[in-house]
């Protein structure tokens, strides 16, 4: 085999797959033999680096020099100066700004000091479609030891010990569940990967399943010989065609090396796992939902207790686990749970990964230890917000999760902490928001994807968060009632107490926990009809200020509706009945004459 | 598979190859490449330092590029860099001298003093 001098890693995740990381592969094996250089230099291609708002991203090692934003037409440059000269293309390397003479390698970037990646540990290491990459880097090691040093009590015992608690939301001990399914005495029992991620905004698992596929398939098989199963299920969502298309074959893979299938490692264990695509529906990533599914029924949650350890998919003793959690086994059996329990707080063990998004300048996918603060994810990881802005929350959990607002930017992040705030951990979306975001909005957004996604199974989650959904429209279409504020909190609070699922339990969460903290803004918006951030078109007018109109007439060309009326030498005037407030006038007037009046 | 032996050995070929992605702290060979390196024959040079290493099962060295250091007379230029930062200049080279160049200074840490831009000078 070749020694290679040099590795060109380009992102082929999602992102920067959308943003022509393909055509960019493309032009590096153009150049690359066109320069004679293509018995030197291999191309590699990776999952997620984390660094989304900048992609694409290509990564050169042995330099470790990371440059973003890369477009096409940059290659033959990248190609010529560094990989045939030496010289680094600077002004495409990350965080040039600081950048003075030298490489800065990439764990030195700003976005990745603060983080320590344990479930992201290969994600942009290695390519994702190779088995010997992954074996490389200590890939199926944990299987191996599991298998023939450890018995699966010991195994569950250093899970528990670890303190890894599940990662999709709920927040359950690992090593307990696990536990759990072990005891229960059945003839068959089944291992489950939940990667149905539906929560608006979040992409932890996707990034996962493509940029290290067989940390999860390793991770189920142990979980398969510690509870005694030997069938695994992935459930995973349609829409994520390159997670599926590399979990094939990863497991494709892994089959032919013997790492799945019978006998695995020469003793009498053997495990198998198979793909269930889901058709996206939101529902679908509650347990019992899943399993429904899986089983071929429609996607609908069933009562519990019985818990799935007891009685699962199909009528059997069940194991289901997150992507994530999965993605953090096979370390803690290398490096013991010990090393995983130094990481992170008292309760909260071991890192989380985010998907950040919404005003936040670094978009994209971060691992960071148990208790690092708010501050530090939104300032140093992220960059800051946008535009000088000021920030003013951050939605973590999604539809199921809650606001934590400014005042509360130095509370590690850990689940109990965040319990307390009112919101949760959840899977780890979170999303940004400064001073232009109206909460009562926000919560509404929540509560139309919930109302969307209700299976309709269970009174309280199909009419209950409709009723809910009405009020709130009525509140930002500026014909909000006073009572309404406490008719939704008796709402919430019924919802909460009796729906079905954990989809119906935590609709109301985006609502209650606005309301905790930004209650005014409801007030507001029913008693003084106004909107403070401006967002709620019905109570906001656009209004040109006499003073500072140039009566250029620029407003009222690009106005779509032709709603802005004037003439040279008197200002203009919007007829505030025809307008559709669409800001245009807003945005194009040159002396800033145009405001809002929220 | 059948055995963790056979997963040890897919582990340390793999490795070899991409045992240049962890960005450890290791030695550094730094050629100079730009036009006046390669035109002074600076690619042989290079090739031979990537052949005499893989010959020797060496992983934990890197072969990496740079460009024009301004005495292009002196080309192609070497530079030995140790973890700690300390370097040697090795000039006018080529590919008998890089290969022992690799087996004395990077496997028995004896610097080819002859070789160095120091003695170069010297001779003048």
């Amino acid at each position: 085999m070749e020694i290679y001098r040099a590795h060109v890693l380009v992102c082929t995740g999602t992102g920067c797959t959308s943003s022509q990381s393909p055509k960019i592969i493309e032009e590096f094996e153009k150049y690359l033999k066109a320069n004679k250089l293509d018995n030197e230099v291999k191309i590699v291609k990776t999952g997620c680096f984390g660094l989304c708002a900048e992609g694409p991203i290509v990564v050169i090692y042995p330099e470790g020099a990371m440059y973003t934003m890369v477009k096409p037409e940059d290659v033959k440059e990248i190609v010529e100066e560094h990989l045939l000269k030496g010289r680094l293309v600077k002004r495409l390397l990350a965080g040039n700004k600081e950048l003075k003479d030298s490489v800065k390698p990439i764990e030195q970037v700003e976005f990745f000091k603060k983080q320590k990646r344990v479930a992201l540990r290969l994600c942009g290491v290695i390519n994702p479609e190779s088995i010997d990459e992954y074996i490389a880097f200590d890939g199926y090691k944990a299987l191996a030891k599991v298998l023939t040093e450890m018995k699966p009590e010991e195994v569950i015992d250093e899970i528990k010990r670890s303190g890894l608690r599940g990662r999709g939301g709920g927040g359950f001990p690992t090593g307990i569940k696990w536990e759990f399914a072990a005891r229960s005495q059945d003839t068959e029992k089944y291992v489950c990967c939940n990667a149905d991620e539906g929560d608006p905004g979040a992409f932890m698992d996707r990034s996962i399943l493509e940029g290290d596929p067989h940390s999860v398939l390793e991770a189920m098989t142990i979980a398969g010989y510690a509870i005694g199963a030997s069938q695994g299920y992935v459930y995973v969502r349609a829409e994520y065609p390159i997670a599926v298309k590399r979990l094939n074959i990863a497991i494709q893979q892994a089959k032919e090396y013997g790492l799945l299938g019978k006998n695995i490692f020469g003793t009498d264990f053997s495990f198998d796992i198979e793909l269930r695509l889901g058709a996206g529906a939101f529902v679908c990533g509650e347990e019992t939902a899943l399993m429904t599914s899986i089983e071929g029924h429609r996607g609908e949650p069933r009562p519990r207790p019985p818990f799935p350890a007891v009685k699962g998919l199909f009528g059997k003793p069940t194991l289901l686990n997150n992507v994530e959690t999965y993605a953090n086994i096979p370390t803690i059996i290398r490096n013991g749970a010990e090393w995983f329990a130094s990481i992170g707080t008292e309760k909260s063990k071991g890192t989380k990964v985010f998907a950040m998004g919404g005003k936040i300048n670094n978009t994209g996918l971060l691992e960071i230890p148990m208790g690092t603060t708010l501050r530090e994810v939104i300032y140093d990881i992220g960059g800051g917000i946008p535009n000088g802005k000021k920030f003013k929350a951050a939605q973590t959990g999604g539809p199921s999760g809650g606001c934590i607002p400014a005042s509360k930017i130095d509370t590690p992040i850990e689940y109990d902490t965040l319990v307390e705030l009112g919101s949760m951990m959840g899977s780890g979306g979170l999303i940004i928001m400064d001073e232009d975001n109206c909460m009562v909005d926000i919560a509404k957004f929540f509560l139309e994807f919930t109302v969307d996604e209700s299976c309709g199974k269970c009174p309280p989650c199909r009419i209950g968060t409709k009723r809910m959904l009405e009020i709130l429209e009525r509140i930002t279409g500026g014909k909000g009632e006073e009572g309404d504020v406490e008719k939704l909190e008796i709402l919430a609070k019924n919802i909460k107490a009796s729906a079905l699922c954990g989809l119906g339990q935590t609709a109301p969460n985006p609502v209650l926990s606005t309301l905790r903290y930004f209650r005014d803004e409801y007030e507001a918006h029913v008693r003084d009809k106004k909107c403070p951030a401006g967002v709620c078109k019905s109570m906001l007018n656009y209004i040109v200020d006499e003073q500072r109109c140039k009566c250029c007439g620029i407003c009222a060309r690009n106005c779509p509706v032709n709603c802005i009326s004037g003439q040279k030498g008197v200002p203009y005037k919007i007829d505030q009945e025809k307008c559709i407030k669409c800001g245009t006038c807003l945005e194009k007037c040159p002396f800033k004459a145009i405001f809002k009046n929220a | 598979m059948k055995s963790i032996a056979e997963l040890e050995e897919i582990r340390k070929r793999t490795l070899e190859q991409i045992g240049l992605r962890e960005n450890n702290e290791k030695m550094r060979i730094v050629v100079g490449m730009a036009t006046c390196g390669i035109a002074a024959g600076a690619r042989p040079v290079m090739n031979t330092f990537l052949e005499e290493l893989k010959k020797r099962n060496i992983n934990n060295v890197s072969v990496t590029m740079t460009g024009c250091i301004g005495i292009c007379r002196l080309e192609p230029i070497v530079e030995v860099i140790e973890p700690d930062g300390s370097k040697v200049t090795y000039v006018k080279m080529n590919p008998e001298k890089a290969a022992r160049v690799v087996a004395e200074h990077i496997v028995n840490g004896r610097v080819c003093i002859d070789y160095t831009i120091g003695a170069e000078e010297k001779n003048k």
